[in-house]
């Protein structure tokens, strides 16, 4: 089977890699570019626990073919706090501790900050459903949504 | 050791407060590494191969094929883990269930493994492996298993627990009994009886993270083994029995783990990992996938339960009885033993009497899942009795609370208590701006009450001081939620110093004393108490510096807000030395100061929990939506509050999810039809609400804090609090748990129907 | 396996056409990556259809809209224009999957992967949406419902790949509305499902109806019978009735994981109901 190569833009920076046709973005993230922040919870789009955004649209990087990342930009977990600040989701997320477990956390932040860029004052009910795509099983949701809400009115206030 | 466990009634300086986790921004940042994240050099890719078939002969598998595929370094069946365990019973069951041996037990059971340079390698060389199946009859129902007509899983099970020693085999494995006074009297002096059967269907973890390992095996029998576990040391132990290997020389990392909740207390591809190590020369990492997660490993017991519970007109419960049919998965268990032990723990009974059987089914071996048989036992008996309150004509609270164990009871599986919560949160519960909400059409409130027995256990704690005064502190019990900020917090009160100056982390096999795992809500109870003993043990030390850098008898010296002091008079003249000025001399006063400690944590307190919830029911599709959850439990003492808030919710949360939508769906095949997060349902984020909670906190007197466990109790009431809820607002009492729209609907069209 | 990227729709017709092995189009892959990981397909050419042009826009025309084959989910949901002449399409669209799932799946890959539960192809199906489809033999417009044939299968040749669905114009007082029954609240699939579109006259009363039934039968159902129940009518409690009892008799539903044939059945009706009170709110009708 025959690699395919690719050149895409990773976090801001330029990243050309060599992967097998059906294999997935999340395993070219994980495997070949050692980030591991993008988890693989289920591999069927389930989960959410690989999310990233790609070309400003959020998306499960299990069901993304490494090859189609060509000439797109893809973000991930490690590219949201700005060198050691965190980005506003990340802090409330830890003075809510919206995460226990913690697995499933780097897909939520990546869905929250998708879905504040595209609603910045969400109602309660927008956010649940907003990451509704996002499984997390140990801390029943509440302290998840406090989070959000709580990065809302600090990211309006900023 | 002259470690004094009693609770001193001491006030706290740090815990109590609600710092950041110390693990926290790893886990925010992608930093923080689980169990798949972790990689060798040379690693090789391990795949397992699992049965098809519910329950199948092996008459032969011929691997060569497979091996002589490109890439492949080692494939392995059972002949590959030859029996070294002794006539250890559960060991052999936990070894069968890693491999298959001889016989497939269940759709989903490992019949062979390779390790192969790459996953697409991997996945071809297994398709290349041929078994030879013959099939067996199956059954994966409790109650059919039960019957004599069913297919027999294990011929040499003979049940024990009975009078006379059975003559023939059968699939259930034991039978276990407890209880006192007389329950046929009790049932005599009742006014009213309420006597109900009820279903519940298997449920799984569903923690996100699945198992995944690095195993390493060197050619002088040492290894590595990365693995995200909720107890590495029994990791260590289970691989080293199952290979052949001394403990010492396997060293066991737990990685952070992503979601345990039972799941992962004992091994299932881990041995698998090392033997094809060892086979190959090379590190294996093996990753299930989603599909083998729900197929093979850890899904809780489905139940079958009859009670009958008495009252007299004054709501005084005077008897009360239930039996109760757990499934195990193919081996033993004692998962109807803990279900019939749990099972009327809240209440204050004269007459009680309850029997559990053990029951063998073709489905994957029954792992602990957040107070294990609880859950089933409490749905059945809160039910019966939110229907014999409303025969007696009482209000659901003021009849249990006429009804609860209190102090001095004795429980109905034997113990006597000690103080205990179930009244104060009934009370609280009572009293809560939830019980007095209005509700509307089709809405219907619900309450339960749950009881878990927590555990302690095996714990070995060092605390180092380093030579800048911070202090390092290495644990044993893995964290799976947070309790690195919460050891953190009480090595911080103990000392006397701020948070910021402690650093928790999670030790390997190889640098700290043996542990239990983290389970039975022991992580903060029992850690805490070594930490305790651990600081205290360093206080000592601290103050014999200090003697010694002041000149002075250390009989003089007393710890006080992590300063030595100096008493007396005559020492009048000293100033305090702080734990870091202590330290920084520490090279020149004796060396290194640290604090060990090895202990077995006794005395863990029992915990009660009160759920009220309100549930819509769409009477034309049986749809239902959760409204409002309150959840009041017990503590003990909450060492960081939001921690114990999100045990509350957590535990709710996956509480609604079983008694909803959450099962386990074999097909008459007896293959699992439903192994991924698209079918098996659990809960999402817009299906449920805040989930409110009151920290209740009565102090554990066997815990020098009053800590008692958290963890476990929250998943207990909710089965029950809902299935009341959905009867209160579709009018119709619902017996069959998960309580899907299909089932609701049928229930309301069956009532209709008349 | 290959990976192509074609940039005309002609090279990737004769890339499909030309394959020895199984050939798989990939535009969301929300399907089609799921089925290979769960190693059910492992085509030889992947051909990816993003990069060709005109298949990820929608076009507003004198006839209506087109929708090309690329164009994700979410991205209906942003189209204004297209919201307000079909929402009952642009709502079943957006049930798809989750909010992830939504920035890639397409209403062409919904109809294509042919499950009788697919969310978008009941609402298709009630709006008479088309099909247009290109082949080696050249271009045909067919109506949606006739393009799967079964679970799994559709009636497109080797070769022919679906450029854009085709929607009409409105005519005034026109509404449609999708429902489906889910046990969650969101990420689940369809246990069972309605499409209705309805078109009124000034005083109220359907003129035209289209309804459609999900998850009922092998492929979805167009419930001729159930439009006729409405034509006539202003939606009045006893045609309501009627629709249910029309819509739960024309079931052909199973018993599988998700739900039963009772249940399927009973709230085949419940959501036909519901959803044809909705599309006649939304067409003006009181």
């Amino acid at each position: 089977m025959a690699g395919v190569a690719v050149s895409t833009t990773i976090n801001g920076d330029h990243v050309e890699y060599l992967c097998q046709p059906d294999e997935t973005l999340l395993d070219v993230l994980r495997d070949r570019l050692g980030l591991t922040g993008a988890k693989e919870g289920c591999g069927t789009g389930d989960c959410g626990a690989c999310s990233i955004i790609l070309d400003d649209r959020l998306v499960c990087s299990c069901l993304v073919l490494g090859a189609e990342a060509e000439g797109r930009r893809v973000e991930t977990i490690e590219g949201m706090a700005h060198g050691d600040k965190l980005h506003p989701l990340q802090q409330k997320f830890l003075e809510h501790a919206a995460l226990q477990c913690g697995i499933c956390t780097p897909g939520f932040l990546i869905a929250a900050k998708d879905l504040l860029a595209k609603n910045p004052d969400p109602t309660e009910e927008e956010i649940r459903f907003g990451l509704a795509g996002n499984l997390c099983r140990c801390t029943g949701y509440d302290k998840i949504v406090r989070a959000v809400q709580d990065a809302a009115s600090v990211m309006k206030g900023a | 050791m002259n470690f004094d466990p009693r609770f001193s009634g001491r006030k706290f300086t740090s815990v109590g407060t609600r710092p950041i986790r110390p693990d926290g921004v790893d886990k925010v940042t992608g930093r923080a590494r689980y169990g798949a994240d972790f990689n060798m050099a040379g690693q090789l890719v391990g795949r397992v191969l699992r049965s098809p078939h519910a329950h199948a002969k092996i008459r032969k598998i011929d691997t060569s094929k497979a091996e002589k595929l490109p890439g492949v370094k080692a494939v392995i069946t059972a002949a590959d883990l030859p029996d070294l365990t002794d006539g250890d019973a559960a060991m052999y069951d936990v070894l069968d269930n890693c491999m298959a041996r001889g016989k497939a037990l269940y759709d989903g059971h490992a019949v062979a493994a390779v390790a192969a340079v790459d996953a697409r390698t991997a996945r071809q060389a297994l398709k290349l492996i041929e078994v030879d199946y013959e099939l067996l009859p199956h059954v994966t129902d409790v109650d059919e298993a039960m019957k004599h007509s069913a297919p027999l899983i294990n011929d040499a099970i003979f049940t024990e627990g009975l009078e006379e020693k059975p003559v023939k085999p059968s699939n259930v494995t034991k039978r276990s009994q407890f209880g006192h006074g007389d329950v046929h009297q009790g049932f005599g002096h009742a006014d009213f009886i309420v006597e109900r059967s009820f279903k519940t269907e298997q449920t799984h973890q569903g923690y996100i993270e699945p198992h995944a390992c690095v195993a390493s095996v060197s050619s002088d029998g040492t290894a590595d083994l990365w693995v995200c576990t909720q107890g590495h040391f029994v990791y260590r132990q289970h691989c080293a029995q199952l290979l052949g290997m001394e403990a010492s020389k396997l060293r066991v990392t737990s990685s952070e783990i992503g979601g345990g909740f039972g799941g992962k207390t004992h091994v299932w591809a881990e041995p698998v990992a090392l033997a094809l190590s060892r086979k190959a020369g090379r590190p294996v990492k093996l990753v299930m996938t989603r599909d083998e997660v729900f197929r093979a490993s850890g899904p809780t017991s489905a139940t079958s339960v009859d009670v009958r519970i008495g009252a007299r007109k004054d709501g005084t419960i005077t008897a009360a009885e239930a039996t109760l049919r757990y499934s195990c998965g193919p081996y033993a268990g004692s998962w109807a033993e803990i279900g019939a032990m749990t099972a009327f723990a809240c209440y204050r009974l004269d007459n009680v009497k309850t029997v559990g059987y053990e029951v063998l089914v073709n489905r994957p071996k029954t792992a602990a899942y957040r107070a294990p048989s609880a859950p089933m036992a409490a749905f059945a008996v809160e039910s019966a009795v939110d229907e014999l309150a409303k025969e007696v004509g009482m209000d659901p609270v003021e009849f249990r609370i006429r009804n609860a164990a209190q102090e001095g009871t004795r429980s109905s599986y034997g113990p006597v208590y000690g103080p205990i919560g179930i009244g104060p949160t009934l009370e609280a519960a009572k009293s809560h701006p939830h019980m007095k909400a209005p509700l509307g059409k089709n809405q219907g409130r619900g309450m339960a009450c749950g009881f878990w027995f927590n555990f302690g256990g095996q714990t070995c704690t060092d605390l180092n001081i380093g030579m800048d005064g911070s202090v390092s502190l290495a644990v044993g019990t893995v964290d799976v939620g947070g309790s690195r900020a919460s050891l953190s917090l009480v090595a911080a009160e103990e000392l006397g110093i701020a948070y910021e100056q402690v650093k928790a982390i999670v030790a390997d096999t190889s640098s700290l004393g043996y542990n239990d795992m983290t389970d039975g809500s022991r992580g903060t109870f029992s850690s805490s108490m070594a930490t305790i003993s651990a600081a205290r043990n360093a206080i000592k030390i601290l103050r014999e510096r200090a003697a010694q850098m002041w000149d002075i008898s250390v009989d003089d010296v007393v710890w006080e807000n992590g300063h030595a002091i100096a008493k007396g008079e005559k020492h009048g003249n000293l100033g305090r030395l702080s734990l870091k000025e202590i330290a920084v001399a520490s090279g020149k006063t004796g060396g290194p100061i640290a604090g060990h400690s090895e202990l077995v944590a006794d005395g863990a307190g029992v915990s009660f929990a009160t759920h009220i919830c309100d549930i819509e029911v769409d009477p034309e599709t049986g749809a239902t939506r959760v409204l409002r959850y309150t959840v009041v439990q017990d503590a003990g003492k909450a060492v960081h509050p939001t921690y114990v808030e999100g045990q509350y919710q957590g535990g709710a949360a996956q509480g609604i999810g079983w008694a909803l939508n959450e099962e386990y769906i074999y097909g008459k095949d007896g293959r699992l039809q439903n192994p991924g997060f698209l079918d098996y349902r659990i809960p999402v984020c817009s299906d449920l609400p805040m989930i409110d909670t009151q920290i209740l906190e009565i102090p554990n007197p066997n815990h020098p804090y009053g800590v008692r466990g958290v963890g476990e109790t929250s998943i207990v009431p909710p089965l029950a609090a809902i299935a009341n809820a959905v009867s209160n607002a579709a009018g119709v009492r619902m017996t069959h748990i998960p309580m899907s729209p299909p089932r609701i609907l049928a229930a309301i069209e069956a009532k209709r129907a008349g | 396996m290959r990976y192509i990227r074609p940039l005309s729709i002609e090279d990737a017709v004769g890339q499909l056409a030309g394959s020895a092995g199984t050939a798989a189009i990939l535009a969301g892959g929300s399907d089609l990556l799921v089925r290979m990981k769960g190693g059910f397909v492992e085509p030889d050419l992947i051909v990816d259809i993003k990069a060709i042009e005109g298949l990820s826009e929608i076009r507003e025309t004198a006839d209506g809209f087109s929708i090309g084959a690329a164009v994700p989910c979410a991205v209906l949901g942003e189209s204004a224009a297209l919201k307000k002449a079909w929402p009952g399409v642009v709502e079943a669209a957006k049930l798809i999957g989750s909010k992830q799932v939504q920035g890639r799946c397409t209403i062409t890959g919904n109809l294509c992967n042919a499950s009788p539960a697919a969310d978008s192809v009941p609402a298709l199906v009630a709006a008479g949406a088309r099909a247009s489809v290109v082949g080696p033999a050249g271009r045909r417009t067919i109506p949606v419902e006739s393009v799967p044939t079964g679970p799994g299968k559709t009636s497109l040749a080797k070769g022919e790949i679906i450029e854009a669905i085709l929607l009409d114009k409105r005519p005034p007082r026109s509404g449609d509305a999708y429902l489906r029954f889910i046990p969650r609240t969101e990420m689940d699939i369809a246990v069972v499902s309605a499409g209705v579109n309805l078109t009124l006259d000034e005083s109220g009363v359907v003129i035209a109806a289209r309804v459609a039934i999900g998850a009922a039968a092998p492929t979805v159902l167009l419930v001729e019978e159930a439009a006729q129940v409405l034509i006539g009518s202003k939606l009045d409690e006893a045609a309501l009735e009627r629709l249910a009892k029309v819509c739960s008799g024309a079931c052909r539903p199973i018993d599988d994981k998700r739900g039963t044939v009772e249940f399927r059945r009973k709230v085949a009706g419940v959501l036909a109901k519901r959803a044809a009170t909705s599309a006649y709110a939304r067409a003006g009708g009181k």
